[in-house]
């Protein structure tokens, strides 16, 4: 299975581990998203920060500069209501593609009949 | 979109805050994996790993901010290049083009920017201010400040930081190898102060150098020290001789200053005399800075308010009564200085940087066609790029990029054509516009050029981008061009740029008309003397240091006249106090004229010019004599009280020149004797060509009592010398020789032909006229260009077309007719909407106008069948081709 993340779905992964943990810094984030994948996901921790970028313009979440636990300065992002409204809306078309998805898959190949 | 604007204007400060985050994120993985127990080199390394490539990361989150990376940029204007290799033609006619365009909006902006935009050389010049006295019920507009106004502003004003009174004087400077003139600055202490300049070297005066009485000092202009002292530091502390007087040398002026807009040589204190200041005495200059804050309304009324103060404080001027002053009814007339020193250059100037930038309109017209042609031919380059992925914001971007890369292009070479112009626009326009030694190209005028380009590039590069970069990929994939609704589309693009051009060409070839127009009217103006090039003119001054008697000074200038026609070639010389269309050097008086109209009606006395002249003079300038007789030397040194008037007052006057003769007149003051009116000559257009001719009065050179003051003699007199010779370098030698002969102390100065005078005073003109000829054309030149661009489009695109027309019969005739009608209706509108711009135009500059209308019937006429049958010619030629087709080719032509 390709470890590659799916267009679309890392901004997901991002605004839900925000919802479940509050405010965070890029480096928790990852963490958290690394320890929940449980090394399914391959991610180059990099692209975090332009998907990070990508919701803040889009008004999901927003930053701020705070200390984190080891006493240094680091930017923290946190949701905002746009952003729970925007996860309950991407849940729902999520599940919905892979209810359709898994229909797909599970209708037998003509030469299996 | 905004805000992705505003990131890219503060691009440092985002990257900083990104790399901090990237820094902190990199070492939290650091110090994990160094928990785990790896080394430290071991530690980073892994921290790596498990980001990704940094750089990558940097590129993607500035590309998400709105900020192209640089490498996007470089590639697009890289293709961009490459393109325009590809088009060398189409490039070379952009290029040309725009440099054009540009360079001559460049140019002529860094004249307006010197003249009109940048304040006067000086600190906080906005506070700085001119102060003169109007009196509508005298007809008198504006009238430089008097010293009594002066004296009783610099004690009493609550609005003025300082006041400081000026005037110019002639000098000769003796003592040296050679006797020269100089342009002396009589100011008061407070000038420089007011300026706010210091000296370069030693001082200015102190308010006690500036007391009447005390030993006079000099303070030297930079130029004059260069010239005349060889820049020599230790002149400070040596004397100078004006005008027979010895002054002390105690400073030098720094390299930029310039007084106003004079040329000076050296400033001298004026040493008011208060005991001899009158109420009345107008005439000075005067000028003063605001004190912070305060407004020039303010100044204003301030100063009405001393008026009356002043005029009680001072005695009146002898023969007049404070009756009389107060009849005046004088007004304080307060100006920016700036505006009292540019003058009404501002309305030639406007109009030119108007009708350039309409120029640069029609150039970019004219590009944006020949972009719509190129991009017309990459259309399926686009496509293919389009299908192959490119998003089309991507290609719109690509193009918008070559646009703007030509317009750069083109304005870096419009900077060189505005270096060249300027050279050519400063020999035209050196002696009628103020401030020209400022100009130059700066700072301000490179980044106008800049925005100019940039402004242009988006202006032509916009169309293309609509046209093409939008989604109709399968169209265009699927069709060839040629016939489709997209080249039809296109074709009524092209025609709205021909109307365009055609309206914007017409309207600056009306204002081109009228000025040829105004310059025909102007040169049509008889000024009053003939042949103004044979008339050599130089300037003589015998100051009373040198010869105190007025009668003895009074020979000593005639034997000078006398030498003067003794010359070989020379038919008559004669001399006066000042000469027709001569610069700042005429006498005013108010004029008082025994049984005159206006007295009759019970007018207050008019202020008028009063010359001094010699016999002959009248006979040497080529004007003539109406009525009476000219004065003779018995009338000087009998200092009989005789006059001569011009027609337009005789006739105003008393009815006609035969009317005049023996009436009387007199000066302002009941002390003057009145004069017989002895000679009506006829009227000279003393103010320059384009004011009416002055009502002149003409007092003998040497007289009892000239403008209200003795001695009746013109210490500085302007001889006029008729001779075919004038001008060349051997008469004036013999000039000079023959001056020295009676005088060898004298320097001679302005020496200048007639003809010289005469030509300044329609230099203003001709340049407008100059300029607006240049635009005009260029205008013409580029929309019969367009025309005939998109004739030979429509003949092309329609080639098959007319193949099968003329297959099935129809008339070559009919044919060319069709393209020629199509291109006509085109030019109709383009003149109609040309016209009613035109006439918007010609109403703004109807202020440079003389002698013709706005809305002159000729040049509207001329012009528009001009534009009309330039254009029939332009669409003529390529429907020619048309009418030539063999169907047989046109139709395997694909």
């Amino acid at each position: 299975m390709s470890k590659e993340v799916l267009q679309g779905t890392l901004d997901l992964m991002v605004l839900r581990t925000l919802e479940s943990m509050g405010p965070q810094h890029g480096f928790g984030l990852a963490k958290r998203i690394l320890q929940i994948s449980e090394g399914i996901l391959d991610l180059n921790q990099g692209t975090l920060y332009p998907a990070l970028l990508r919701l803040e313009q889009r008004g999901w979440i927003r930053s701020k500069w705070g200390t984190s636990d080891h006493n240094r300065k680091a930017k923290f992002y946190e949701l905002t209501a746009r952003g729970r409204r925007q996860i309950a809306q991407e849940t729902e078309s999520w599940t919905h593609t892979v209810s359709l998805m898994d229909r797909f898959l599970r209708t037998p190949a003509p030469e299996d009949r | 979109m905004l805000a992705k604007l505003w990131n890219l204007l503060r691009t440092r400060r985002l990257d900083r805050e990104m790399d901090a985050e990237l820094r902190h994120h990199l070492e939290s993985l650091e110090a994990e994996h160094r928990a785990r127990g790896l080394t430290p080199e071991d530690a980073r390394l892994a921290a790596r790993r498990d980001f990704g490539a940094v750089s990558r990361t940097r590129e993607d989150h500035r590309e998400q901010r709105g900020l192209p990376p640089l490498e996007t940029l470089a590639r697009d204007v890289r293709l961009s290049l490459r393109s325009m290799r590809r088009a060398p033609v189409v490039t070379l006619a952009v290029l040309a083009t725009l440099a054009i365009g540009i360079g001559a909006n460049t140019a002529i902006f860094s004249v307006v920017n010197a003249v009109l935009i940048r304040p006067l050389p000086y600190p906080e010049a906005d506070r700085l201010i001119s102060i003169s006295l109007a009196s509508p019920v005298m007809q008198i507009a504006d009238l430089d400040s008097a010293p009594y106004v002066y004296l009783t502003q610099r004690d009493q004003s609550r609005t003025l930081e300082g006041v400081g009174l000026w005037f110019l004087q002639a000098v000769n400077v003796t003592g040296r190898e050679q006797p020269e003139r100089v342009m002396a600055l009589r100011a008061t202490a407070d000038i420089l102060p007011v300026l706010g300049v210091e000296p370069l070297l030693g001082r200015y005066f102190t308010p006690t150098d500036d007391e009447p009485g005390r030993r006079p000092t000099a303070v030297l202009m930079h130029g004059y020290w260069q010239r005349q002292f060889g820049g020599d530091r230790a002149v400070v502390g040596r004397t100078v001789t004006v005008d027979g007087a010895p002054h002390d040398i105690i400073g030098v002026m720094p390299p930029r200053f310039r007084f106003l807009d004079q040329d000076v040589d050296l400033i001298a204190p004026a040493q008011l005399d208060p005991a001899r200041v009158f109420a009345g005495g107008f005439g000075a200059p005067s000028l003063a800075r605001l004190k912070p804050g305060v407004t020039i309304e303010q100044a204003a009324a301030d100063l009405a308010r001393l008026l009356p103060v002043a005029a009680d404080a001072f005695p009146v001027m002898p023969g007049f009564t404070r009756e009389m002053l107060d009849g005046g009814e004088w007004q304080p007339l307060l100006l920016p200085l700036k505006q009292d020193v540019v003058g009404d250059a501002g309305n030639t100037l406007w109009v030119v940087m108007g009708t350039l930038g309409l120029v640069l309109l029609v150039a970019c017209a004219n590009v944006a066609n020949l972009i719509l042609v190129r991009t017309e031919g990459r259309q399926r380059e686009l496509a293919v790029r389009a299908a192959l992925g490119a998003s089309w914001g991507r290609i719109a971007r690509g193009l918008l990029t070559e646009s703007i890369v030509l317009g750069v292009a083109g304005g870096v070479l419009g900077v060189a054509v505005a270096y060249a112009g300027l050279r050519v626009l400063l020999t035209l326009g050196a002696s009628s516009l103020p401030r020209m030694d400022e100009i130059a190209i700066d700072g301000s005028v490179l980044l106008f050029a800049l925005a100019v380009s940039v402004l242009s590039a988006l202006l032509f590069g916009t169309l293309p981008v609509l046209r093409y970069a939008r989604p109709r990929l399968a169209a265009t994939l699927r069709s060839e061009s040629r016939g489709s609704s997209g080249s039809r589309e296109h074709l009524r693009a092209r025609g709205a740029l021909v109307i365009l051009q055609v309206a914007l060409a017409l309207a600056l070839l009306v204002s081109a008309g009228l000025m040829i127009r105004t310059f025909g009217e102007l040169a049509g103006v008889d000024p009053g003397f003939t042949r103004p090039d044979e008339v050599q003119t130089l300037r003589v001054t015998i100051p009373a240091s040198s010869q105190p008697d007025a009668e003895l000074a009074a020979r000593r200038q005639q034997a000078i006249a006398d030498a003067m026609a003794a010359l070989p070639g020379v038919e008559s010389a004669a001399y006066a106090s000042a000469l027709p269309l001569q610069p700042g050097v005429t006498q005013m008086d108010l004029l008082v004229m025994e049984g005159g109209r206006m007295q009759a009606e019970g007018e207050l006395p008019q202020n008028r010019a009063f010359h001094l002249v010699s016999p002959e003079f009248f006979a040497t300038m080529g004007t003539s004599l109406v009525a009476g007789r000219d004065f003779t030397s018995a009338d000087l040194y009998e200092r009989r009280a005789v006059a001569l008037i011009s027609e337009d007052l005789a006739t105003r006057e008393w009815g006609s020149p035969a009317e005049a003769l023996g009436r009387h007149l007199r000066g302002g003051s009941n002390q003057q004797p009145w004069r017989e009116v002895v000679g009506v000559v006829s009227n000279v257009h003393n103010q320059g060509v384009h004011e009416p001719a002055g009502r002149t009065v003409y007092l003998p050179a040497l007289t009892e009592f000239t403008m209200g003051q003795p001695p009746g003699v013109a210490r500085s007199v302007s001889y006029v010398i008729r001779s075919d010779r004038a001008g060349t370098p051997g008469f004036l030698a013999d000039v000079q020789r023959a001056v020295w002969a009676v005088d060898p102390e004298l320097p001679l100065a302005d020496v200048r032909t007639m003809g010289d005078y005469y030509g300044d005073s329609l230099a203003r003109t001709s340049l407008t006229l100059v300029l607006l000829a240049v635009a005009g054309s260029m205008a013409l030149l580029l929309g019969v260009i367009g025309i005939y661009g998109v004739v030979s489009y429509a003949v092309s695109q329609r080639t098959r077309e007319v193949g099968i027309r003329l297959a099935l019969g129809a008339e070559r005739r009919e044919i060319g007719g069709m393209f020629l009608r199509q291109a006509l209706a085109l030019t109709a509108v383009g003149v109609v909407v040309g016209l009613a711009g035109a006439i918007g135009l010609a109403r703004w500059m109807s202020v440079l106008l003389f002698g013709v209308s706005p809305l002159d019937p000729v040049t509207y006429v001329a012009v528009s069948v001009t534009l009309v049958a330039a254009a029939a010619l332009a669409s003529y030629l390529p429907s020619r081709r048309a009418m030539r087709l063999q169907p047989t080719v046109a139709l395997r032509d694909d």
